[in-house]
């Protein structure tokens, strides 16, 4: 069977500018973040972005490597406000689809199923409809006669997610609390590329309901150990709250020549040093 | 009546938030914000001991923090569309018909704020019955007309058709003023009750809109002797609370 483990940079080469990009995880909470980093080494721009948002738009925000988002929020969760998500909003640096979350989720339901769009009960009567104009409502062809909206497929050209463990073939497994939407991340994707805590040779020992994403869904399967970083993923390891603090209170410019010049490996003993210097 | 001098305002805004859940029955309270936090477990430890609560992840855990259901985000908002859930939320704006906004403040195109992005307000809004909390009543919040309407409000469901007002409820404002309700004819909101210490004109004088009142305005209840007791001793012993709403 098929090897499909590369290197982050394997996954950006096969990323290009123009494309639109879901993003797994949720706020700053498991978020495909040594991928990310990788794109912004790379100069792929101009990008569609999906995510329930977290640092993952705060830094492509930053980078100016977004032409437009599709969201709910962005947010750091124990900073409610992601800085340069909000940075980039107030100075009109992309155009936004803002939506609700469920809304969002019935869109990557859609995608997933090869459906061109999803009823749900939510958007009406809010100005999320305001700012959607190309959003439809649909009347339900039963007695009911109900009008809802139509929530258009979310379907990507690439999908980025991270989980705890991973084999080599592409499945992968989650051993957190929440799958957040990985797995439709994925579905909805024409390419899923999988970051993973660690590699593993098999899931002989695993409770089947923790394997969350199908390797006929994946790619190319990347092993990233801290790849999360500075977002949560449990029960490996928490948010990295001072690092997220300083991300957050930082510059842009001083926090991207400090941490994001060189490779994954550079960032993450920048991130140690750093650690090193606050004791 | 030395009851009545005693209870801090922080204290009179937890009872007035846990009375947001009485006879709700078997349903998740998902309150937002400390003060709201502290109500729902009071409410769970006293006369609504059927509601449901989670750990604020994905996990579903009694009183005493231990495990009993499975509640990650993508069940979370079957539980908002099944309507099994009254939520307190908070609001950056909140106007006369209970419209409420927690996305940007200023022209949405380039606002002047951005704030969180309307989150899940509108399907919590048009799904299960919401609630709010404004731990600072101030013409700042309460405005005339909100710049992004995230959560909807009455005029707005209405407006938009009976798809939107099937589910659609807003039981209580509560704020560190009063308790708000729209009880009224036109759906308007209505002042509900002042916590004591507070006057109506206190109240008129934070809100940008005029305030609907029923003939004789009540206080806010007081606490059991019992409720007291949780709050101070079980609940928030740290004291938490007035951080969120300082002593009057």
């Amino acid at each position: 069977m098929t090897d499909k483990t590369m290197t982050p940079e394997d996954v950006v080469a096969r990323l290009h500018s123009g494309m639109t990009l879901g993003i797994g995880g949720w706020g700053s909470r498991r978020k495909p973040m040594a991928l990310v980093r990788a794109l912004l080494r790379s100069d792929i721009t101009d990008l569609t972005v999906i995510s329930y948002g977290g640092p993952d738009v705060g830094l492509l925000a930053a980078a100016g490597r977004i032409r437009k988002l599709v969201a709910a929020f962005a947010t750091l969760d124990s900073i409610p406000l992601e800085p340069h998500f909000r940075a980039a909003r107030q100075r009109g640096a992309f155009e936004l689809m803002e939506i609700d979350e469920a809304m969002f989720m019935w869109g990557l339901h859609a995608a997933a199923n090869r459906l061109p769009f999803l009823p749900v009960r939510a958007g009406l009567g809010s100005d999320v409809m305001r700012v959607n104009p190309g959003l439809r409502t649909v009347t339900s062809p039963y007695e009911d006669g109900e009008t809802l909206v139509a929530v258009p497929a979310l379907r990507m050209d690439a999908a980025l997610v991270h989980l705890n463990r991973a084999d080599r073939l592409g499945n992968g497994q989650y051993l957190g609390p929440d799958p957040y939407f990985d797995d439709l991340f994925c579905e909805a994707a024409d390419r899923a590329y999988l970051s993973c805590e660690r590699l593993v040779d098999d899931f002989a020992a695993a409770a089947p309901q923790s394997l969350l994403v199908n390797r006929h869904t994946v790619t190319g399967v990347v092993e990233a150990p801290y790849g999360a970083h500075f977002t949560s993923c449990v029960p490996d390891y928490g948010r990295d709250e001072a690092f997220q603090k300083l991300y957050a209170t930082t510059p842009w410019p001083e926090f991207a020549e400090r941490f994001l010049r060189g490779d994954e490996k550079s960032y993450q003993s920048a991130v140690e040093t750093w650690h090193e210097e606050q004791t | 009546m030395s009851r009545t001098t005693t209870t801090t305002r922080a204290e009179y805004c937890v009872i007035a938030c846990a009375d947001a859940w009485r006879d709700n029955g078997e349903v998740l309270a998902s309150p937002m914000g400390l003060i709201p936090s502290i109500g729902a477990r009071l409410a769970k430890h006293t006369f609504a001991p059927d509601l449901l609560l989670t750990d604020g992840e994905a996990t579903l855990v009694g009183l005493d923090g231990a495990p009993e259901g499975w509640l990650p985000y993508r069940r979370h908002l079957t539980m908002v569309t099944g309507g099994r859930r009254h939520v307190m939320m908070g609001a950056s704006q909140l106007d006369r018909f209970g419209n409420q906004n927690i996305s940007c403040i200023g022209d949405w195109q380039q606002p002047a704020r951005q704030l969180l992005g309307v989150r899940g307000a509108p399907v919590n809004t048009l799904n299960n019955p919401v609630s709010y909390w404004v731990p600072k009543h101030s013409r700042r919040v309460f405005v005339e007309k909100v710049d992004m309407v995230s959560g909807v409000g009455y005029d707005s469901a209405a407006a938009a058709g009976p798809s939107a007002t099937r589910y659609h409820r807003i039981p209580r404002v509560v704020s560190d003023l009063a308790v708000l309700d729209f009880e009224t004819l036109d759906r308007a909101m209505r002042l509900a009750s002042v916590h004591p210490g507070v006057t109506t004109e206190e109240v008129e004088a934070a809100t940008g809109f005029p305030l609907a009142r029923p003939d004789e305005l009540p206080f806010t209840r007081e606490p059991t002797a019992t409720e007291l007791r949780l709050i101070r001793t079980v609940l928030d012993p740290d004291g938490l609370r007035d951080r969120e709403v300082p002593p009057a």
